[in-house]
């Protein structure tokens, strides 16, 4: 065997055994990714089911209970009567309800003879997305109501033009079907960027990145050392978040394994570069935290689109979406797992995801030099 | 004794290890240009141990790490054996061995896999390891404990580990950075045998730096540096025979050591006093006759010449450079608690303490008279500095009992450790603020108000010379300004009790003559001083010493009865570190016997 | 013993000030954060691209386009005249919705039958297709009052009049920034305090002060005081900023504002003494922290309504102060609520951090002195 590689496998061979013994890698890469994930299959849902409504019916009439009836069969209400319009009113001040509606005492009078008689719809604004939400669910029952009654009345239908939605690739409109792949590149940046950053600046507090430099060893044979291991380490916590994901959370995978594998590599890649280039810059554990958290996890979490639609973003932050390798992974990542192997956004997607592993690696390379100064 | 089976053909005589020219190294820190070497010129001979000799701060690791090629040099020329290391760093890399502070080793791996990897990282081919281990484990005493993970070694085997590392591959040139700080006595000894039979044996150069004196004098050269200037250089006998006929010991009848040292240490004409045993030792300055020291008041005074020590050159070469002696007039210690004096002042009685499985102390007992300088002495991982905290009711003892001025603090009112002053480990002051805001800080916390605390303040600026500091940041301060700060904290409130946790660790021998000056003038004025330390000189100091090593106690009696003890035919005149490793030595016989 | 406890305080102002990484720790991350987050943090769409695929080529057909792209929540980027590249333009992700006219549009709205029109979404983004689904409903409903109305039609039996209270747009903004006030107080409180008790026991001083005369009592209010006070500036920094910077009404007491404010800092002062407690070294103290938080503000409602999560996980939001404060925070902004209103909130804060202080001192006691 001869000498560089020799000198590759026996750093190799140490790290893995680091790896292997110390908790907080494990931690950092298995616990921190199945905590998370939990989390938010769990604990984080854009759905609005069981929305807290009020019914406020001022007399009660065979038309009032038809349309309150629809709200009350509706999985997505858990409707709540109240006597008068300001007990309703006062319970949405203390956010013991998300809305009510109020049908005047004039609603059925106004109804037979055709007056289109107003009903009231109060949602509490505060949580816009939400609120927006229910608006939404209530308009459907009462178009639904709406038509009902016309054809029960034999009245021509009176909304002119007829929606028909049609929600591809989500047709459930499941918030934790796009949550939780996007999750997974949250959690790769996690353990392809901090840990990296954390174990290198680990070697430098204890001095044996200092007794590691003296040897013939050169800075690529090192550099190399960290990517192999903590690449393989990314990629098992990858593996267990997908079948956490697929068999847990029940979320489709229609695209190609192949693929995924590969994008997930050059997100690893990336990642990895980032967090050798954050070890380089900073050389203690706590700083190098740090900068990995507000650098990586954050912009992860933020400006890759994985919660927060990136179109609808200032131009100046969608700019600088563009530097956040997380971006190129989330929609490659939502599109293989919701929609297949759709080749005009995967390559688009990886061949950005290629420049920034190269790019990022190449930078903790010109970074890393064999000198304390 | 040893073999080594693969060392290099010994190098061609004419070549030099090290020659470094105009070396010179600045840092910024926090917007300052710090000089960390400046201008040094030396040459190491081949074959040799140079020691690199000077305290905390001197430069020592700069200059390790600048041959190392791990620094950029800002001026001047390294050469390593003819290459110049900033162009060719590679290559002198391939004949130097360094072993940085801490070893540099992988606590999570086993002494085996250090081993295995830096075999790898040197490219020793596989046929060779297997006898170039044995060769190493046997040499370092390593052998039971390849499987064992480098984190739960002692610190003397770490050492032994890191050096085992650094001779996988034997280098030409050997670089060994502070390889004896926390190591005990007996360790230390052990691994300068190794170092003695590689240069001996094998023809290697070692650079070997240290803040310990007392090791100049097994170097076969030394390289003296402090504050980033290289002081001088040359064999460490030929630095010693400079100071021949200046050094003695000092008696007076009927007058105590430690007034007798004050005393001494203020007559003109004295370069330096110190206490050893029941003596004064004495070095005088240049062209001084011992008939010529007239100390005021002292009548009788018989010295007696003794042989001089590396350590009495050095103090005369920082003497020279400095300029001014320390300060001869101390004033007036504070009053100890004259109520109490019957009482003692802290009584431990079967103490132990458990971290689990693991007992750091078991079963001691002492007692500390008033007014006496008590010394714990033992390795790290003694149990010294568990004892100590317990003392000062920071850890809760599992057993036995312990009281302080009657009191124990863990479990006494507030109130009771306004009493006594305490100076921890790497002096711990808060690094953020300035000197006086750490002096109000501590005299407030110590319930000073008012014009009581301005006195208080006032009187530690002008006693510990530290008013022109008053406003710098106490995190850039020198280390021995430091060591000022925290001992005027402390003393804020004038204690009866005084504790001192490794008081004078890293400081430079003028500073930690200073500092013990003091300590006697507090000692003379009454109050108790309980001190921890691993500088087997300094028990000297020390009224009353324990010695503890596995957590228990080894012996107890002042220096004069320890070192008589350790005296033998072979040793006439044992040094308090002889006297230590006798002890060691006989403890680990009893236990093999039993 | 006031002076003492002055002296504590004053020393603990001055070790966090006067180093300029923990200065800057205090100050660049958080305005960092404020305007990452208050800039794209929003579930807000506008501008989002969709294709039109006009089958009826009418005049009425292309009334209705216009009033799609008239909105400035749509943006028309394709015209399409056959049905294959609807898949690949949304496939691409070029647009997020195509509007399918049939060819019958016309023929049908002047017969009175039901003129059919096809909203295809991307349903890749769950949240945003059933949003772009709503606004498209909206458009096509105001169309069809319109033509009613204009073409002597029957009014529809009844009218669906909503109106959204506190936020009458609906800006999402007005929801995610003031939540960041919350959520900032909370990050910079966990790391000045929770750092705090760690740093001491790494430089050594912490045994220092445990030596004193100083009580644990003492030294529990002077490591506890600066945080609040520290967290309770910061928050108000990004109140201001909130309020002139993003615009976001201020309409509640201010009293209200800060007695909610107050106890939630007080809270987490209480956690992070906590953590601090607990950790050997600031190493240990971030994880902990970090650990700590990234549960906390997930699981706060600061940006997915609690009501959604699964019941078991909405038992557990009740130890989390920050879900406490973000209702506080928020009806403050956008209400005027009064101190009975938001007296739950108060007490169960209020609760959380009498707990959580003398834990923290239970733990100095035990791991201390």
């Amino acid at each position: 065997m001869n000498e560089p590689l020799m000198r590759l496998r026996g750093l190799i061979r140490k790290e893995s055994l680091q790896i292997l013994r110390d908790p907080s890698s494990i931690a950092i890469a298995f616990i921190l990714p199945a905590l998370l994930l939990l989390l938010f299959g769990y604990g984080v849902s854009l759905d609005a089911r069981h929305v807290r409504l009020g019914l406020v019916v001022d007399a009660p009439s065979v038309a009032a209970s038809s349309f309150t009836a629809s709200f009350r069969q509706s999985p997505y209400f858990n409707p709540r009567d109240f006597a008068n319009e300001p007990a309703a009113a006062q319970a949405l001040a203390q956010r013991q309800i998300d809305g009510f509606l109020w049908l005047r005492s004039d609603f059925a009078r106004k109804l037979s003879t055709g007056q289109s008689p107003p009903i009231g719809l109060y949602v509490n604004g505060i949580d816009a997305n939400n609120a927006r939400l229910i608006e939404n669910y209530v308009q459907q029952s009462w178009a639904g109501w709406v038509a009902r009654q016309a054809a029960l009345a034999g009245v021509a239908n009176p909304t002119p033009i007829a929606v028909e939605p049609r929600i591809w690739f989500n047709p459930a409109v499941r918030s934790r079907d796009y949550l939780v792949p996007g999750l997974i590149a949250v959690i790769m940046t996690l353990t392809g960027a901090l840990l990296t950053a954390l174990v290198v600046a680990r070697e430098w507090e204890r001095g044996t990145m200092e007794a590691l430099m003296v040897t013939k060893v050169s800075m690529h044979e090192i550099l190399a050392s960290k990517i192999v291991p903590y690449f393989l380490l990314g990629m098992g916590g990858m593996v267990v978040s997908v079948l956490i994901a697929v068999f847990l959370f029940g979320v489709p995978l229609l695209g190609s394994l192949i693929v995924l594998g590969l994008a997930s590599a050059l997100f690893m890649l990336a990642s990895l570069g980032m967090g050798l280039l954050i070890s380089n810059v900073a050389k203690n554990q706590f700083v190098a935290g740090q900068i990995a958290i507000i650098t990586t996890f954050l912009p992860a979490f933020i400006l890759s689109g994985f919660i927060f639609d990136i179109s609808s973003m200032p131009l100046p932050i969608r700019i600088i979406t563009h530097i956040v390798a997380a971006r190129y992974f989330v929609a490659i990542l939502q599109t293989l797992f919701l929609a297949g192997t759709v080749w005009s956004v995967l390559l688009p997607n990886l061949a950005a995801l290629l420049i920034m592993a190269v790019l990022f690696l190449g930078a903790a390379r010109l970074t890393a030099h064999k000198r304390l100064d | 004794m040893f073999a080594m089976a693969n060392m290099p053909a010994p190098p061609e005589p004419a070549a030099t290890p090290l020659r470094l020219a105009g070396v010179t190294k600045r840092f910024r820190i926090a917007k300052r240009e710090i000089t960390a070497l400046g201008d040094v010129h030396a040459e190491t001979s081949p074959g040799l141990v140079t020691g690199l000799i000077g305290p905390d701060g001197a430069g020592k690791t700069t200059l390790m790490r600048l041959v190392a090629g791990l620094l950029s040099l800002d001026e001047g020329r390294i050469e390593v054996f003819g290459t110049d290391v900033s162009t060719e760093a590679l290559k002198v890399q391939g004949m130097i061995s360094y072993m940085p502070q801490r070893f540099g080793l992988y606590e999570d791996l086993t002494v085996q896999e250090n081993l295995d990897l830096y075999a790898d990282l040197n490219g020793v081919p596989q046929a060779d390891r297997s006898a170039s281990y044995t060769e190493l484990l046997h040499m370092t005493g390593l052998a039971p404990f390849t499987s064992r993970l480098a984190g739960r070694l002692s610190g003397g085997m770490k050492q032994k580990l890191g050096l085992a590392c650094t001779l996988i591959r034997p280098p030409r040139l050997l670089l060994l950075d502070e390889p004896t700080v926390g190591v005990d006595p007996v360790s230390r000894r052990e691994l300068w045998q190794i170092v003695d039979h590689l240069v001996r044996q094998a023809g290697m150069s070692v650079l070997l730096s240290t803040a310990y004196l007392d090791e100049a004098e097994r170097c076969d050269e030394v390289l003296l540096l402090h504050e980033g200037q290289l002081i001088g250089s040359g064999q460490p006998e030929a630095f010693t025979q400079t100071m021949a006929g200046r050094s003695f010991h000092a008696h007076a009848p009927g007058v105590p050591k430690r007034a007798l040292q004050a005393v001494l240490t203020a007559t003109p004409g004295v370069t330096d006093a110190l206490i050893q045993g029941e003596a004064v030792r004495l070095v005088l300055d240049e062209g001084t006759t011992p008939e010529t020291i007239q100390p005021p008041g002292v009548s009788g005074l018989a010295l007696s010449p003794v042989a001089p020590r590396f350590e009495d050159r050095f103090v005369d070469l920082l003497r020279a450079q400095n300029g001014a002696k320390p300060r001869a007039a101390l004033s007036p210690p504070p009053s100890g608690g004259s109520s109490t004096a019957m009482r003692a002042a802290i009584e431990v009685a079967h103490l132990t303490k458990r971290f689990g499985a693991f007992t750091a102390v078991d079963d001691i007992s002492f007692t500390v008279k008033r007014g006496e300088i008590f010394g714990l002495l033992g390795a790290n991982g003694a149990g010294k500095s568990t004892t100590f905290r317990m003392l000062c009711g920071l850890l809760p003892a599992t057993g036995g009992q312990l009281k302080v001025d009657g009191y124990d603090l863990r479990r006494a009112a507030a109130a009771a450790r306004g009493r006594l002053g305490y100076m921890a480990q790497k002096f711990s002051l808060y690094g953020d603020l300035s000197v006086l805001q750490n002096l109000h800080f501590f005299a407030a916390a110590y319930g000073l108000r008012g014009a009581r605390r301005n006195e208080r303040i006032n009187w530690a600026l002008s006693e510990f010379e530290l008013a022109p500091f008053a406003d710098a940041t106490s995190r850039d301060l020198p280390l021995g300004f430091k060591q000022r700060l925290a001992l005027a904290c402390a003393l804020m409130h004038e204690p009866d009790i005084l504790f001192l946790d490794e008081p004078t660790s890293g400081v430079d021998p003028l500073a930690r003559r200073e500092f013990w000056q003091r300590i006697n003038a507090l000692a003379e004025g009454g109050v108790t001083v309980l001190v921890t330390t691993h500088f087997m000189d300094e028990a000297e100091y020390c009224d009353h010493l324990v010695i503890m090593a596995q957590g228990r106690i080894l012996a107890t009696g002042t220096s004069e009865a320890l070192k008589h003890a350790a005296r033998s035919s072979a040793l006439p005149d044992p040094t308090m570190e002889d006297a230590f490793i006798a002890l060691i030595h006989a403890d680990s016989g009893q236990e093999q016997a039993a | 013993m006031l002076a003492r406890l002055l002296a504590l305080i004053v020393k603990e102002f001055l070790t966090i000030l006067r180093d300029s990484k923990s200065r800057a720790v205090l100050i660049g991350p958080p305005l960092i954060q404020l305007m990452v987050f208050g800039y794209a943090a929003s579930f807000d769409l506008n501008h989002v691209p969709f294709a039109v695929y006009d089958q009826d080529q009418s005049s009425y057909s292309r009334d209705l386009v216009a009033d799609f792209a008239g909105s400035p929540t749509f943006q028309q980027v394709a015209v399409l005249h056959s049905p294959e590249r609807i898949r690949s333009l949304i496939d691409s992700r070029k647009v997020d919705m195509v509007l399918d006219i049939d060819p019958r549009y016309t023929r049908d709205l002047l017969t009175n039958r039901p003129a059919p029109v096809q909203i295809i979404v991307d349903g890749r983004n769950s949240n945003s297709a059933l949003l772009i689904l709503g606004y498209a409903n909206d458009i096509i409903t105001s169309a069809s009052e319109e033509w009613s109305k204009s073409h002597g039609g029957v009014a529809p039996l009844a009218r669906l009049v909503s109106r959204a209270l506190y936020n009458p747009n609906l800006d999402s903004h007005w929801f995610i920034i003031p939540g960041i006030v919350a959520l900032l107080t909370q990050v910079i409180t966990l790391l000045v305090v929770g750092l705090s008790v760690a740093r001491e026991r790494e430089a050594g001083t912490f045994d220092q002060i445990l030596v004193t005369p100083l009580r644990p009592l003492d030294i529990l209010i002077g490591k506890s005081l600066p945080g609040l006070v520290i967290g309770l500036v910061e928050g108000s920094v990004v109140i201001l900023a909130t309020h002139f910077w993003f615009d976001v009404p201020l309409e509640g007491g201010l009293a209200q504002l800060y007695t909610g404010m107050f106890l939630f800092t007080a809270a987490v002062t209480g956690i992070g003494l906590m953590i601090s407690s607990l950790a050997t070294t600031q190493q240990q103290a971030l994880l902990g922290a970090f650990l700590f938080m990234v549960p906390s503000i997930i699981l706060s409602g600061f940006a997915t309504p609690i009501a959604n999560m699964p019941v078991a996980v909405q038992y557990l939001t009740w130890l989390n102060p920050m879900r406490y404060v973000l209702d506080v925070v928020r009806d403050c902004f956008l209400g005027q609520p009064s101190f009975a209103m938001l007296m739950p909130d108060y007490a169960a804060m209020a609760a959380l951090a009498c707990v959580s202080l003398a834990a923290a001192g239970w733990l100095f006691r035990k791991r201390a002195v």
